[in-house]
């Protein structure tokens, strides 16, 4: 138990905010965000994650790896004079002075269940599952709110006609952070529509590749059930150890 | 000459043979088409509200790719963008009218859509069949090898291309563009009342019965006048009078299959292009029984 | 028969529905035409001119008939009428007070697996154009 909880440590200690250990009389710049309507004053050069955070939110959704990578952090905000409403990673945006926002932990969305390997690579098959898509108006809101800068209405309409190869290209950065999905005025589940059509562009659009081959046909004889096995038998306490003495990038 | 061109979703899929048969007719009279680029679905059907302006954002996004290509020298036709499919074209067309006629409207679509260039409403829709009659029935006849002798056929307009007033190509009580086309590749038309009586439309999703019911009365009196095809230029037409046919025999047991072409298919077999061009596979009842009767296909 | 009382109300659905299809709907003289144009009135409760008529009373009981959803929006009554009413846009007004309201009159969801195998998707786009909220 012990270990589990300085495991917990050592991640938390990798996400602090730089703040962290500063001497508040030592920091320079601030500016006042309102979180939910209420406002805080924190530093300038935190991120809008670290900033809630800063302002003493404690938060159990909403975030994840702080890399930009997992799309947890869904933020939407407006700046300060402006009547646009943004949306980005909370993780990968810097507080500005006079900034409202909330975090959108969730897209509330059915994905639909399906057997890749029996529907035909055919258009058909969005409309099958999706048949919302059929309500886009090409507003392009979907590809403003995209904090990947992905052209998400290109993938929606690749979808409307069935060009698997454009929805997959276009959704491929995609880490289903459920924005263009939470703005869309015709309540399309983008980010369940690109992965509908990048597993079907998979799997019946591209050829398989060598590489992959062999190493399919190396699992299939073997090759890594010893080290499989190793990993399985182990105990919880073990694993973490294995975890957290792991070969990794340096910071 | 090369001119911009809008296909629409369902020519890239269910109606693709409508779609590779205009092209290489297209070619054969020196037209190329230049497909939009990024281009959106149109919506389908014009928004007849007069305060609903986000359906109309679809069309004039479209409009504003057709000026990107005018600038980009990419079109030698810069002031018009083609359509083949009948609602496409009603869509586009309504939707282009409308911000001409209302600036304001024009300046809100505009203003929604800030990260595109402005649209300057200075494009024009228009529908293949009035690009065919503009380059001139006696030019198309001249490229005829293949003469559609003792052919048959009624066409069937639809609703998208006649109506309303201020769109339609055609007379929309008596329309004879598709006689005249049919003429020059030496059909027999067969006219008839029909030809401009809805098929149903999208009711094709929620009521095909219905459909089914229109379908039969359109088949069955073209079939009474001696038609042996129907030609069609709308792929929701074509889908529920030859797709349909399946549900009208349910009903009617008694009833004789008809192939139902788009005209671009017809052209193409009069102008001796190959079968890939012609893209029969797609049409549901099959036409090449019919065309090998007459010693049109091998 | 049952007499009629317009009231402010009636008066007001009206005119709302007249700003919707920016049509003068009393224009309308009854005579028909458009009933015995239309493709699907075989399919209707109320014939096309019914409902005009009811939307010239301001009844909004004609919200409750299924005209409006049978229409196909083939404008053969738009190019028809002899006074210059559209119709096609009386009926799309109803509707849209109706879609309006995040309603749906089919549900997409539920339309079986198997019919998006063949149909089009301008069959599709335009069914949720004119039957989704």
């Amino acid at each position: 138990m012990e270990e589990k909880n300085n495991i917990m440590e050592r991640i938390a200690e990798a996400n602090r905010p730089v703040t962290t250990g500063v001497d508040e009389k030592d920091i320079k710049d601030w500016v006042t965000i309102y979180i939910m309507g209420k406002g805080y004053r924190v530093p300038a050069d935190l991120t809008i994650l670290t900033a809630i955070e800063y302002a003493g939110y404690r938060l159990l959704r909403s975030v994840g790896c702080r890399q930009g990578h997992c799309g947890a952090c869904a933020t939407v905000f407006r700046r300060a004079g402006e009547y646009k409403l943004q949306a980005d990673l909370a993780c990968q945006t810097r507080v500005e002075d006079g900034m409202y926002l909330v975090q959108i932990p969730f897209s509330p969305a059915e994905k639909a269940i399906y057997d890749i390997s029996k529907e035909p690579y055919d258009a058909s098959v969005f409309m099958k599952y999706y048949p919302e898509v059929a309500r886009c108006v090409s507003c392009n809101t979907c590809t403003k709110s995209c904090p990947q800068d992905l052209e998400v209405m290109d993938y929606v309409q690749a979808a409307i006609r069935g060009d698997f190869e454009l929805v997959a290209d276009n959704s491929f950065d995609c880490i289903q952070c459920g924005l263009c999905a939470i703005r869309c005025p015709a309540e399309i589940v983008q980010y369940h529509v690109a992965q509908l059509g990048r597993r079907m562009y998979g799997r019946y659009g591209l050829s398989m590749p060598e590489h992959l081959k062999k190493r399919v046909e190396e699992i299939e004889q073997g090759k890594f059930k010893e080290a499989m096995d190793n990993i399985t038998s182990k105990s919880r306490e073990e694993l973490e150890k294995m975890y957290a003495e792991r070969q990794r990038e340096p910071d | 000459m090369r001119i911009a061109y809008y296909p629409g979703c369902t020519l890239k899929t269910t109606a693709k043979n409508f779609e590779t048969s205009a092209i290489a007719i297209a070619q054969q009279l020196g037209v190329e088409f230049v497909e939009l680029p990024r281009w959106t679905c149109c919506g389908t059907v014009f928004s007849l509200t007069s305060d609903d302006l986000i359906h109309h954002v679809a069309p004039i996004r479209n409009l504003i790719r057709v000026q990107e290509m005018v600038k980009r020298k990419q079109v030698d036709d810069e002031k018009r963008i083609l359509t083949l499919c009948s609602m496409c074209f009603n869509t586009l067309k309504r939707s282009n009218l409308r911000v001409k006629e209302n600036i304001e409207d024009l300046k809100k679509i505009n203003n929604l859509m800030y990260l595109e260039e402005d649209y300057c409403a200075e494009i024009e829709v228009i529908h293949l069949l009035q690009l065919l009659k503009e380059i001139g029935f006696d030019k198309i006849k001249a490229k005829v090898k293949n003469p559609l002798n003792n052919l048959k056929v009624a066409p069937y307009y639809g609703c998208m291309i006649l109506r309303p007033l201020e769109v339609g190509i055609d007379d929309p009580e008596d329309p004879t563009i598709q006689r005249d086309l049919l003429e020059a590749l030496g059909a027999e038309v067969i006219d008839n009342p029909y030809k401009k009586v809805c098929c149903g439309s999208y009711q094709t999703v929620n009521n095909k019965e219905k459909v089914a019911e229109l379908a039969f009365d359109i088949l069955t009196h073209a079939q009474r006048e001696g038609a042996e095809a129907i030609t069609t230029c709308c792929p929701l037409c074509s889908f529920n009078l030859d797709f349909r046919q399946k549900e009208v025999l349910k009903k009617h047991p008694d009833f004789k299959q008809i192939p139902v072409f788009y005209i671009t298919q017809l052209i193409a077999v009069a102008f001796g292009l190959d079968n890939k061009t012609l893209g029969f596979d797609q049409n549901y009842v099959d036409p090449k029984l019919l065309l090998k009767n007459k010693g049109l296909i091998k | 028969m049952k007499k009629l009382i317009i009231t402010s109300e009636n008066v007001k659905f009206l005119q709302k529905i007249n700003e919707l299809a920016d049509q003068d709907i009393t224009l309308c003289e009854q005579c028909g035409t458009c009933s015995a144009s239309c493709p699907m009135v075989a399919e209707m409760d109320i014939t096309p001119s019914q409902l005009m008529r009811m939307v010239q009373l301001g009844l909004k009981e004609v919200m409750e008939t299924k005209a409006m959803w049978v229409c196909a929006s083939c404008y053969t009554c738009t190019v028809r009428c002899p006074r210059g009413l559209d119709v096609a846009k009386v009926a799309e007004a109803l509707r849209q007070v109706y879609l309006r309201k995040a309603l749906d009159y089919i549900e997409i969801k539920k339309i079986p697996k198997y019919e998006f195998v063949s149909l089009p998707q301008i069959a599709i786009v335009s069914a949720c154009r004119k039957f989704t909220g």
